[in-house]
């Protein structure tokens, strides 16, 4: 049953306020016909006796209380999904942008999903291999994961994202990555690279874009993610596909959702972003996972600019609160052009350990983080010293940490964003870099480790070797 | 009977709908909304129009839909069945709502907490005849290999206990009758109903004064947590919490654990799931799921009942203290309890308080923590039980001057401090150890069968902190003035506290071995370290040179002694002859 109304009385921000409505339900959504025949969308936000309240996402610029009809569609906001959805380039509302044919629905999803059950939940513990060091060795990422990589303003993470959709594999499968983008908010610029990146590799026939740029409206951007990921679990739990979700820039998001807060004149909390962020946000980030008995999977990667590279800030905060780690940029290693540019030390990835050892990647690879990250830790702790009181006033000890903290940025960190590194050649630079240090001080590596990897690296066994060979 | 309440949907904002013709309703009580039946709770009246919040999804439903009241406040069921269950927050069976909705979760699903077609084998441990009270234990259950379930009598039943039968029973059966004074006759069941709000009954408080071991070393050793005590654990993401709610609820010597998991992450539960049938209990060696309750109401769930989750978890914790036995708690994370508080005060449209949060969060905090506690348990046999809280905060920006972490820490009588700072070093677990503190330190000396040796450690504990504290100071004037300036003796100060926190306070949570310590291996390994900071120093006062200790083979052995098992932990005090010999090596050597 279609509704029409021409009771329009307030439009605020933008809202709007609708009366004498009988029969709206909470979530549903409408179109708005504006005097001169044009369409705008909304979503109802809080139903009361009879009085509505809708949020536009194309914005309320234009329409007036007079002329404009709303029409009451009884239904959520809702995809038309079929397998044709590949391929394909959508707006920010689900609507095809790329000139192709309208989806010939197998059916129509609701954009907001339902939670997975917990109990349902497969533990994510397939290593996939990006052949990124800072990441696959230090910070590895499963199938079925959450990672953020927290940017900032001018930071590389669309050449890093793109690294990671064009070399993401698991080991000793064939299986291909489904790639499902959500723009937000971000240039023409940020997205057509994206873009031309999986052009090149062919990726492009196996993705699914929704495209909210910089100068589309805002708050189209709410239901943007809702849309790429109801595409992505129909491909993920329905096709039996391994998805990769990347969502950029999440900061763009959590803005379009402040702006509705303040427009409804709600308490606002940290920084003015609504009390209900992280409910909100979570009801994104935890549509990431892996269901026992589907095949298919969703990986996830947002990305997020933190304001003023504060990440104590309420978005990058939040996020971090649900997601299972981050990868952290940092402006001081950009600067000197440390490229990528990866933070270690505070980046994680929570669901490593099950993902890793012998017959995931190699036996050695959880000691190994652990030793590379309390020596690099020491480093740094050095490099700041020196800094203060500068390299003389350093002991031995801490002269010998900051060279490891240097090479390492230089050899582990660095690397192209073309190069691919197999788990095996980061593994083995890991035991390299460690191999200035006695066995004392790797004390996070078990013995039997140890002499079973490091001999190959040590400079003066190696010696011993090329002398007993002579 | 009175009649039912029905009335009609008015207002619906998220998960607050607002219903008239509400009259005699009561506050708390649980309603049905529209015709899919969605649970809710009145959480305020106003003349006949009562606010309730909804524990599922509200999309779809508008004005004018049904609301009917139930008339009774929101309840758990308790008795055999709880064990290896997990539920959501208002105690809605998973793994059965899975079986039936499928892997994505729906609407109005009724499901009862207690399975109803199960059978129990009922023993009674009292004859016909006696006179009963509540709380009395009238019989038990074989529940799993950890957990002998009591079966009480219920609150407001007293008197003649006239009929009672063993047999298998469902948890709905009768398995004994009442006679009350005046002639009534009540028929029990297994089964008993609580309001989750409400603090069920004890006989008497009684002071927390027995450790509850943790099996982590910086924990037990320096920041331990009684039987019955609370904890706070406040951190920034990523600084371990979870991680220590996990480890508490695999290693505590309790008998029953309960893990609350609100508005956290699905897939920290799916681990806790696959791990807990696997992993064994060191004491009994049976699977730690034979004594573990689970509570899930993840961040994506709904956020009302999420709300209501620590209160389910709390319920179920404090019936298996009333039978007698020590029940640890935890919840990850209360920040996110406080905030769906928040979530429905604001849609309430109250007055708020600091950082949105309503005027009435100390008061909620409070009383929650409130409910932890040693006790003489309520009817007989007597008997103690205990009720121990351990609560995961989670403060924006990890700045601890929040809300939630101040108003815990009023009423907590342990804290620990997680810092990013430890944390980005991967220095597990990342709890402070300079700021973190107990209340129940004074009963550590307890833990030992040998009392000497419970002595002993307190000194050693007062030892290895002072070291600690005396570590910080000298590293502000290694920050002022260089390493050079300090004396032999104090820079030894400080290759000694790096040990204490490399060696004893980093511990892996991961690893087979290191995971869990015993109280005695934590004693030997903290005797070891500072045996040897003794030993050498008296060595450097006769001259050695500092770096030739330093470079000692047996500080290996020292490093390596957390990896040592249980069952070989003759091997440390070996290490100490070994350091003895070394050291006397050294100085025959120098002379
Ligand atoms: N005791 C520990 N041993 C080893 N790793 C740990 C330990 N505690 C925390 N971690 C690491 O830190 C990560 C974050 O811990 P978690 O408990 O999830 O943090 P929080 O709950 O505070 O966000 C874990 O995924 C793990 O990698
Ligand atoms: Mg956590």
């Amino acid at each position: 049953m279609l509704k029409e109304y021409q009771t329009v009385t307030e439009i605020y921000g933008p809202l709007m306020l609708v009366e004498k409505i009988d029969g709206a339900k909470y979530g549903h959504i409408v179109d708005i016909e504006l005097g001169d025949g044009s369409k705008r969308h909304g979503q109802i936000l809080q139903v009361e006796n009879d009085k509505v309240l809708l949020q536009v996402f194309e914005g309320t610029n234009g329409i007036d209380v007079d002329t404009s009809t709303v029409r009451f569609l009884a239904k959520p906001l809702e995809l038309a999904v079929s397998p044709d959805i590949l391929g394909r380039v959508f707006t920010g509302l689900g609507v095809p942008k790329d000139g192709g044919p309208d989806i010939i629905p197998d059916k129509r999803l609701d954009i907001n999903g339902n939670p997975i059950n917990p109990f349902a939940r497969d533990y994510p513990n397939e290593f996939i291999q990006t052949g990124i060091s800072t990441i696959d060795g230090l910070n590895p990422i499963v199938r079925g994961q959450k990672l953020p990589i927290f940017s900032g303003a001018g930071l590389p993470h669309d050449e890093i994202t793109a690294q990671i959709a064009r070399q993401a594999t698991v080991l000793g499968k064939g299986e291909e990555f489904a790639v499902v983008f959500a723009a937000m908010g971000i240039t023409f610029e940020a997205a057509q690279f994206f873009i031309d990146d999986l052009t090149e590799t062919g990726a492009i026939e196996r993705a699914v874009m929704f495209m909210n740029l910089a100068n589309d409206p805002a708050i189209e951007r709410i239901a943007t993610p809702r849309f790429a990921l109801t595409a992505a679990e129909y491909l993920a739990f329905e096709l039996d596909k391994h998805v990769l979700v990347i969502l950029n820039d999440m900061t763009n998001y959590c803005e379009a959702l402040r702006e509705i807060s303040a427009a409804r004149k709600e308490v606002p909390g940290r920084r003015g972003y609504p009390g209900y962020l992280y409910t909100d946000l979570a009801m994104i980030y935890e549509r990431a996972g892996r269901i026992k008995g589907k095949k298919g999977s969703i990986t996830m990667i947002p990305v997020l600019t933190m304001p003023e590279d504060d990440k104590t800030h309420p978005v990058p905060d939040l996020t971090g609160y649900i997601t299972e780690g981050q990868i952290i940029l940092s402006r001081s290693l950009h600067r000197q052009s440390v490229a990528p540019p990866v933070d270690a030390l505070p980046s994680l990835s929570r669901l490593k350990d099950k993902g890793i050892g012998a017959g995931k990647t190699r036996e050695d690879h959880a000691d190994l983080y652990n030793q590379l990250y309390a020596a690099y830790a020491r480093g740094k702790e050095a490099q700041e010293l020196a800094t203060i009181m500068g390299e003389a006033a350093l002991s031995n000890e801490d002269k010998k940490y900051m060279t490891f903290a240097n090479e390492f940025e230089a050899r582990y960190v660095t690397q192209d964003y073309y190069e691919n590194r197999s788990i095996e050649t980061t593994l083995d630079l890991g035991w390299e870099l460690l191999s200035m240090f006695d066995n004392v001080e790797l004390k996070r590596i078990d013995i039997e480790l140890i002499d079973k990897y490091m001999p190959r690296f040590r400079k003066e066994q190696k010696n011993e070797e090329a002398a007993k060979e002579e | 009977m009175s009649e039912t309440i029905q009335g009609k949907v008015v207002k619906v904002a998220g998960p607050v709908v607002v219903a008239e013709g509400m009259t005699g309703a009561r506050m708390y009580d649980v309603v049905r909304v529209s015709k899919l039946n969605l649970i809710g709770e009145i959480v305020e009246l106003h003349g006949d129009l009562a606010s309730i919040q909804v524990y599922e999804e509200t999309v779809g439903i508008g004005p004018g839909e049904p609301v009917v009241n139930t008339g009774v406040p929101l309840s758990v069921e308790l008795g055999p069945g709880l064990i290896e269950s997990i539920y959501d927050g208002i105690q809605r069976p998973l793994e059965s709502l899975y079986a039936v909705e499928g892997a994505f979760m729906k609407r109005g699903t009724d499901l009862p907490g207690l399975n109803r077609e199960k059978k129990w084998h009922f023993k009674p441990t009292v004859e016909a005849g006696i006179k009963v009270n509540p709380g009395d234990i009238i019989g038990e259950v074989d529940e799993s290999s950890l957990v002998m379930h009591k079966i009480m009598i219920p609150a407001g039943v007293s008197g003649t206990l006239q009929k009672i039968t063993e047999g298998d029973y469902t948890v709905v059966q009768d398995i004994a009758t009442v006679v009350a004074e005046d002639g009534t006759e009540t028929q029990l069941q297994m089964m008993q109903k609580w309001p989750v709000r409400n603090a069920r009954n004890v006989q008497r408080r009684l002071a927390p004064n027995e450790i509850l071991r943790t099996g982590q070393r910086v924990i037990d050793t320096f920041f331990p947590i009684s039987k019955g005590g609370t904890a706070c654990v406040p951190g920034p993401f990523g600084t371990g919490k979870t991680v220590v709610q996990h480890q508490l609820a695999k290693w505590v010597d309790a008998e029953v654990v309960i893990y609350v998991g609100c508005g956290e992450r699905g897939n920290e539960m799916t681990d806790v799931l696959t791990e807990f049938p696997e992993l064994k209990d060191p004491r009994t060696g049976e699977p730690l799921m034979k004594r573990s309750v689970l509570i899930a109401n993840t961040s994506n769930m709904p956020v009302a009942a999420r709300e209501a989750s620590v209160y389910t978890g709390i319920t179920i914790a404090e019936y298996f203290r009333d039978m007698g036995m020590s029940v640890a708690l935890m919840a990850d994370s209360t920040s996110r309890w406080a905030e769906a508080m928040r979530e429905i005060s604001t849609r309430l449209e109250e007055m708020p308080a600091e950082e949105g949060y309503p005027a009435y969060l100390g008061a909620r905090i409070a009383s929650f923590y409130e409910r932890a506690g040693r006790v003489q348990c309520q009817g007989g046999p007597e008997r103690e039980g205990a009720l121990s809280i351990i609560g995961a905060v989670s403060p924006p920006g990890g700045d601890l001057s929040d809300s939630v972490v101040q108003a815990t820490l009023h009423v907590t009588k342990v804290f620990w401090s997680l810092q990013g700072r430890l944390a980005y070093q991967r220095h597990f677990p990342a709890i402070d150890w300079l700021t973190s503190y107990s209340f129940y330190k004074q009963y550590l000396k307890n833990c030992f069968d040998d009392a000497d040796q419970g002595l002993e450690m307190d000194n050693l504990v007062a030892e290895a902190m002072a070291l600690l504290e005396k570590e910080s100071n000298l590293l502000e004037i290694v920050r002022l003035v260089g390493a050079e300036a300090l004396s032999p003796q104090d820079r030894f100060a400080l290759e000694t506290s790096r040990t204490i926190r490399e060696d004893y306070l980093h511990q892996n949570a991961f690893h087979k071995v290191d995971t869990y310590t015993s109280m005695l291996k934590q004693y030997e390994m903290l005797k070891t370290i500072l045996f040897f900071h003794k030993q050498a120093l008296k060595a450097i006062e006769a001259g050695v040179d500092i770096n030739d200790i330093s470079k000692l083979k047996v500080r290996e052995d020292i490093a390596r002694a957390k990896y040592i098992p249980q069952d070989e932990m003759e091997k440390i005090p070996q290490i100490r002859e070994t350091i003895e010999k070394q050291i006397k090596e050294l100085q025959a050597a120098g002379v």
